[in-house]
């Protein structure tokens, strides 16, 4: 009994039980149709929200004000890159990957820069960023026609019995981000900083390298998702990170980490963007409209928020 | 903010009423940086007309920045004000002007919507982000579901008072300044104001003094509601018609506003008259100043973008040499 209430006390353990939900819904109004090729899709579609997600995490778990609001510019710059430095050809698709890589954490460096030199708040100088990184993206990425080389587009898509290779990727990405939260002196760290600030400063830690690394490390992964994304739908575009701004917070929230720092949950990003992706395919299989796509979108992100509880951690 | 806390040498009492008062004129001196940039590419500007013209749209801006500023006043963050000012604009700009009564009891009824908001925020102890980014999605649902396609139309007594031509001064620095200064009183010079800052001060302590926590955290969101519900109706009344997507700007730029006016994120320090200048200040670096400076489209987002981090720079060299 003891055992079952501590499960249940995991929010987290609910954004899984919600996406069973949904799928199991969709099939039972298709009457059991497409309930594979669906999950195929949903995990093909999640992977892109799971790998910002982890990033977000990461920042977000710094403490209340720190979030990367600069995702959705970032993505967008890095698949212009990828898809320029790759030219179709695939010899170049690891200098590609290298090349967006290396802007995206150009990225996130620009924006701890702004966060240490002028002492702004992470929400702001990380907004501020991301008016210019935009800039940066239509003047450098406007009318951009390069298709990805035809094996970088092949992987993104590969699927071994229907599960998609980069999602069994990702998911090994995933158990080594979850080590690095909760086994390494990274990401203790950055657990320490988010409870704590001047107690993790005194206890020893570096406090502002810890930070530097992060939104490092959020930008790094905004650049590979940007190349990522530009493999799947075979092309870069500036607006195709837009989705990424609250669905990544989205993810990671619904996912059980606390917004107000200090605790954060890597496969609770897994089941968020699970839920997220499946409750857009089922609300598309209902065949109901935009507006009510977006209200019932909407409310379920606020009842499951509510179901799950705040618990001690409020904003 | 942080590395300020952590580094930050103890200032003396003295000193530290000298940091504060010069805080407090940041957001007038951003604004007037702006204003004299503005007056030196183009002195024409600097007119009657020119004001009413560069600061049509500075209204709403500053209406959704007060609306954000009360939800930021009690540790909180609104990330749905922008599609909620787009809900209200589309709600003013079909039913209000067709069927009043209705229209009414609808903007009265997503006031009601805010304060549930805030009540079930404190009683779940839900974090806001979540909660108002879940909302965000429905109102702009709603938004589209009222209005398919941008079009409506402003009711003619609404257009008529943001028409409104007073003698000498503008009207949307008339109407900055009742704003702010109506504010101003009412969250700085009452004794429920100060109950509502404390409540992002330290919460714990004004529970325990005997103030319901929850009717503070309702009054907070529902003040919010209301400023949100009056952003949408004046863009409604300038822009004379309705778009689901209209409002959605405002979210950042509303936040951005309260930071350029001195407030905070946590602890309650908020400035209304702050969160006005510094909306003005946006409103007029965005577009105006840009055009005169002759920047291509291309390349006007980034320049908000430094524009946002000079001035926030400036603030930042200012306070140091007072620290």
């Amino acid at each position: 009994m003891e055992a079952i209430r501590d499960t249940l006390a995991r929010p987290w353990l609910w954004s899984f039980v919600g996406a069973i939900g949904v799928w199991l819904a969709t099939i039972i109004f298709t009457g059991g149709y497409g309930a594979g090729g669906m999950i195929t899709a949903a995990l093909s579609l999640a992977v892109f929200m799971v790998i910002v997600g982890v990033g977000q995490m990461f920042v977000i778990t710094l403490g209340p004000g720190n979030v990367d609001l600069s995702l959705p510019a970032n993505i967008g710059l890095a698949s212009a890159v990828a898809m320029t430095v790759m030219n179709g050809s695939d010899s170049r698709i690891a200098l590609g990957l290298a090349a967006a890589l290396a802007c995206g954490a150009a990225v996130g460096s620009a924006n701890y820069l702004l966060i240490w030199a002028l002492r702004i708040p992470p929400i702001i100088a990380t907004l501020s960023a991301s008016f210019i990184i935009h800039s940066i993206d239509i003047a450098y990425g406007r009318g951009l026609q390069i298709k990805p080389p035809p094996g970088f587009a092949d992987f993104t898509n590969l699927r071994v019995l229907g599960i998609p290779v980069l999602a069994l990727v990702t998911v090994l990405f995933t158990i080594g981000a979850a080590i690095a939260l909760n086994r390494m002196v990274y990401g203790r760290s950055v657990l320490a900083i988010g409870q704590n600030i001047r107690a993790a400063w005194l206890a020893g830690v570096n406090v502002g390298w810890i930070r530097f690394l992060t939104y490092t490390l959020s930008g790094t992964l905004g650049g590979l998702n940007g190349a990522l994304l530009a493999g799947y739908f075979r092309g870069a575009n500036v607006d195709i990170g837009n989705e990424y701004l609250l669905s990544s917070i989205a993810v990671v929230v619904i996912g059980g980490t606390s917004v107000a720092g200090g605790k954060a949950n890597v496969p609770g990003i897994w089941g968020a963007a699970l839920f997220l992706v499946l409750l857009l395919t089922m609300l598309n299989t209902f065949g109901v409209s935009a507006g009510v796509r977006l209200v019932v979108t909407g409310l379920i992100i606020v009842g499951v928020i509510t179901a799950a509880g705040g618990g001690k951690a409020g904003r | 903010m942080t590395d300020v806390a952590i580094r930050g040498p103890l200032p003396r009492a003295g000193s530290a009423a000298r940091a504060r008062m010069l805080r407090a004129t940041l957001p007038a001196l951003s604004l007037a940086l702006v204003v004299i940039a503005i007056a030196w590419l183009n002195p024409r500007a600097i007119s009657y007309f020119g004001f009413s013209l560069m600061l049509n749209l500075a209204i709403p801006i500053a209406l959704a920045t007060i609306a954000q500023m009360f939800v930021i006043a009690g540790n909180e963050l609104d990330l749905s004000i922008g599609t909620f000012v787009g809900f209200v604009g589309c709600v003013t700009a079909t039913w209000l002007r067709e069927t009043p009564l209705l229209g009414a009891a609808i903007l009265l009824g997503s006031i009601g919507v805010y304060a549930l908001l805030g009540a079930l925020i404190h009683l779940r102890n839900l974090p806001s982000i979540v909660v108002t980014l879940g909302m965000s999605f429905v109102w702009q649902g709603l938004a589209i579901l009222v209005l398919p396609t941008p079009g409506g139309k402003a009711p003619e007594w609404l257009s008529a008072i943001v028409g409104f031509k007073p003698p000498f001064v503008p009207f949307p620095i008339v109407a900055a300044l009742v704003i702010a200064l109506v504010v101003h009183f009412g969250l700085m010079h009452t004794s429920y104001g100060a109950i509502l800052r404390g409540s992002g001060g330290n919460p714990a302590a004004l529970g325990r003094a005997g103030w319901s926590l929850l009717r503070v955290k309702v009054t907070l969101f529902a003040l919010a509601g209301l400023f949100g519900v009056l952003s949408g109706m004046t863009l409604i009344g300038i822009t004379t018609s309705g778009d689901a997507n209209i409002g959605n700007g405002y979210t950042l730029l509303a936040i951005a506003g309260v930071i350029l006016g001195g407030g905070e994120f946590v602890g309650g320090r908020v400035s209304p008259i702050g969160a006005v200048l510094g909306a003005l200040t946006l409103a007029l670096a965005a577009s105006p100043l840009l055009t005169f400076m002759r920047i291509p489209p291309d390349w006007q987002v980034a320049a908000n973008g430094i524009i946002l981090i000079v001035v926030l720079a400036a603030r930042v060299l200012i306070s140091r040499r007072e620290a």
